[in-house]
């Protein structure tokens, strides 16, 4: 018996959650950034299951392409947190308030 | 059997997901981060989709993690509380958590995707195929990546360069 595309798909969604719960009650910036990550892989996987189960390709080559995008804006938003915590001193998402005041 | 891989591989990855968001230290949660990508990489397996269990590890594990794990190391971690639950924000929380339970429940409930996977598929697994569709329908959202890949390098090196202080900084 094998799993059905339910459970892959739930799978998914619940994967995704998780993620998003992350990036909802966590206060470190890197924390919530390893959290989207969580989100884009679970994605991911929906894609690569529905590829998968209706016999074409497509859904695989895209995770090519979300792969590459997250890599690059990995490097990116870490540049950009290092960045900040030179200018700031902090990660912590609640004292980056300037643009609150 | 496949069944029985396919639970366990799901139990492990979501509670390595969980392990990622309840971790206090950032430490911890990029190792849970991890071992969630290798369950991850083995359901790929399991769907056929060898070559992105492959790149999923490659990618992830062996780059993103590691960059995780060394601007962890460079920045300070230390002081503030992990969690953030007041007022607004643990309300849009719970909405959000409802929403997302609602969701989920619908798609337990009512989704009907029906129908295995084609038996003799070889779709997935084989490389030629991949390079046939990168190289013919996918050709400009290759050549887009490669731009993409290019600005982000550029991005990279401009953000880290060290710029003068200046008193706005502040």
């Amino acid at each position: 018996m094998t799993p059905t595309l339910d459970a892959y798909v739930m799978l998914s969604a619940l994967l995704f959650a998780i993620g998003f719960l992350g990036v909802l009650v966590r206060r470190n910036t890197l924390v919530i950034y390893m959290c989207l990550e969580l989100m884009l892989v679970a994605a991911t996987l929906a894609l690569v299951a529905f590829s998968r189960f209706n016999g074409t390709q497509d859904g695989d080559v895209f995770v090519f392409f979300i792969l590459t995008v997250a890599a690059a804006e990995v490097a990116v938003g870490l540049a950009i947190i290092v960045a900040l915590f030179r200018a700031r001193q902090t990660v912590q998402v609640d004292q980056l308030d300037s643009l609150k005041h | 059997m496949e069944q029985i891989a396919f639970t366990c591989l799901a139990f492990f990855a979501v509670v390595c997901a969980l392990g990622v968001v309840l971790s206090k230290n950032a430490v911890n949660g990029a190792m849970c981060l991890l071992l969630c990508l290798a369950g991850v990489a083995g359901l790929f397996i399991q769907l056929h989709a060898y070559l992105l269990a492959f790149i999923l590890v490659l990618v992830y594990a062996g780059a993103v993690v590691a960059l995780f794990l060394f601007i962890i190391m460079l920045l300070d971690m230390q002081g503030g509380q992990p969690w953030k639950l007041r007022g607004l924000q643990a309300f849009g929380a719970v909405v959000s958590a409802l929403l997302l339970i609602t969701g989920l429940n619908a798609l337990a409930v009512h989704g009907r995707l029906g129908g295995g996977p084609p038996e003799a598929s070889t779709v997935g697994s084989s490389l030629e195929l991949y390079s046939y569709q990168l190289f013919t329908t996918y050709l400009l959202p290759v050549q887009v990546i490669g731009f993409l890949l290019l600005i982000a390098m550029l991005g990279v090196i401009v953000l880290s360069r060290r710029t003068r202080e200046t008193p706005e900084t502040k």
